[in-house]
């Protein structure tokens, strides 16, 4: 489990976040969502580690990331995996070199072994034939499996993953949030994922955290996202045409519900 | 740079790294160093005949007067400041792809070094392979002076190779090979630097690639100035 403790990020001057405080649980995917601009990506790094928040702490599993010194947190760092928004591929390593370059620099295994597990790891996020190919010859969507691939070669205990659906077409997006939703429950990871995109919101959102202008404004999960009272959640859950029809349709069965149940008292 | 010069963490893969880098910035650099030395041998060699003109200067100081500048400044400054435009920007625009792309970040994110893991080899790969492409250097832009001499009626093969062979002091091809090394260090670390340090997009590597090789060119001139006092006097 990662707990956030009142997490305040200043730049330039300029406060990004305020006392944002949230626990993200371990076997679950949580999700960080919020509008563009609000904070989440920085929230997110404040969480891993590439930045350095001003006030609060970032715990895992009790560990103080603050106290750690530069050994503990290279150690703490070989048991997180990242997906990067771009994927972050190492252009001049193939797919298998992508997936094997934790492995070769962490990993006590013979290079047979880290063969096998680079391997494993590759079938397991569905890709195949590629080995050899290079991050510019492979799409976008396979780009971010090899990337999940090269982030679980270690059995991270942490996995992250920034914005892991964009650039990507609907059905790719929901077979990358699948993949990261089995993935989290099988090795029973601490998944955090950053996103806005609805469709991942509504599949994959266990734990679901708002941030609003550099605020926590709502915390909760797939099933009580469409009953917030939140205004600023509401603002961003139900900005589509879609999503304000799936409203109207779900209060009406809200309606109907509540209606059911005083008939029976 | 503290972060740069540490101990790396797998010596395998830093050996494999500086195999690729010495490949990469040294030999794959062979083929620009000898097409210039070639030219700029026979260019100077036909200057010396054209500009010393006169019964009181011996005819075989062509040849000397040839071997001197190429030792003494084109194949240490002049080549690295040509240097500085191909390995230089190299350098500065691939670390500044690997940081707009968030490559460097992932490698931070996994506990590695990536000031290490990325920027020794290069420097260390370069600083070693460069004493090569300066001898390089100076052979075939003697052998542009001998094109000259061979080919054309300006000067005897003889007094060529008489001049080039004259009054030799060996402490020059040290001096040249000692600037070659200082340079090489100049242009890899501040192509690095820049690199590394590079925040926004496309535009921004390649402003990065820019400064990195006007900054390391003006470096490479001053440290010209500094050494040639400091070894020459």
């Amino acid at each position: 489990m990662i707990e956030a403790r009142n997490i305040s990020k200043w730049f330039e001057g300029q406060r990004i976040l305020y006392d944002v405080s949230a626990n993200f649980e371990t076997g679950k995917t949580n999700l960080i969502i919020g509008q563009s601009g609000s904070g989440k990506t920085v929230f997110m790094k404040c969480l891993i580690g590439l930045l350095t928040p001003e006030e609060g702490d970032i715990l895992y599993d009790g560990r103080n990331f603050r106290d750690l010194d530069t050994s503990q947190r290279r150690e703490l760092r070989t048991e997180i995996g990242m997906l990067f928004q771009g994927s972050a591929l190492f252009d001049n390593e193939t797919v298998l070199g992508n997936v094997m370059f934790p492995l070769k620099m962490f990993s006590p295994m013979s290079h047979a072994e880290q063969l096998e597990r680079a391997h494993f790891c590759i079938k397991r996020v569905g890709l195949s034939n590629a080995d050899d190919k290079y991050p510019s010859e492979i799409s976008g969507g396979m780009q971010k499996r090899v990337a999940i691939a090269r982030a679980i070669a270690l059995n991270p205990r942490y996995l992250f993953c920034d914005e892991p659906n964009s650039g990507l077409d609907p059905k790719t997006s929901i077979l990358i949030d699948d993949l990261l939703s089995d993935i989290t429950h099988e090795y029973n990871i601490t998944t955090i994922i950053n996103t806005h995109d609805m469709n991942s919101v509504l599949g994959i959102g266990e734990n679901i955290i708002f941030i609003n202008q550099g605020h926590c404004d709502w915390v909760g999960d797939d099933k009580n996202i469409f009953r917030s009272k939140s205004q600023s959640l509401n603002d961003f859950v139900f900005a589509s045409k879609l999503f304000r029809e799936v409203k109207l349709f779900l209060e009406r069965e809200y309606e109907a519900e509540e209606k059911s149940e005083s008939g029976k008292h | 740079m503290t972060q740069v010069f540490r101990i790396p963490d797998k010596w395998r893969e830093f050996f494999k790294s500086l195999l690729k880098e010495i490949s990469k910035l040294g030999v794959d650099s062979i083929p620009l160093v000898i097409i210039i030395s070639l030219f700029i041998g026979a260019v100077i060699c036909i200057q010396m005949v054209l500009n010393i003109v006169s019964p009181l200067i011996p005819s075989y100081s062509t040849g000397l007067a040839t071997r001197e500048i190429l030792i003494l400044e084109f194949s240490s400054t002049m080549m690295c400041l040509i240097l500085a435009g191909k390995v230089g920007s190299n350098i500065s625009s691939e670390i500044g792809t690997m940081r707009v792309t968030e490559q460097i970040d992932a490698m931070e994110i996994m506990g590695i070094n990536s000031a290490n893991f990325i920027v020794l080899p290069k420097i260390i790969g370069f600083v070693l392979f460069i004493p090569i492409l300066g001898i390089f250097s100076m052979f075939f832009g003697l052998v542009g002076g001998g094109i000259i001499a061979q080919f054309t009626s300006m000067i005897s093969m003889e007094d060529y190779v008489y001049g080039i062979q004259s009054f030799f002091n060996e402490w020059y091809i040290w001096y040249s090979l000692i600037k070659c090394v200082v340079f090489a260090y100049i242009i890899t670390s501040v192509a690095a630097y820049y690199g590394y340090y590079v925040k926004g997009g496309a535009l921004e590597v390649g402003k990065a690639s820019t400064n990195a090789v006007v900054s390391s060119s003006i470096l490479i001139l001053l440290a010209d100035v500094v050494l040639t006092k400091l070894l020459l006097q």
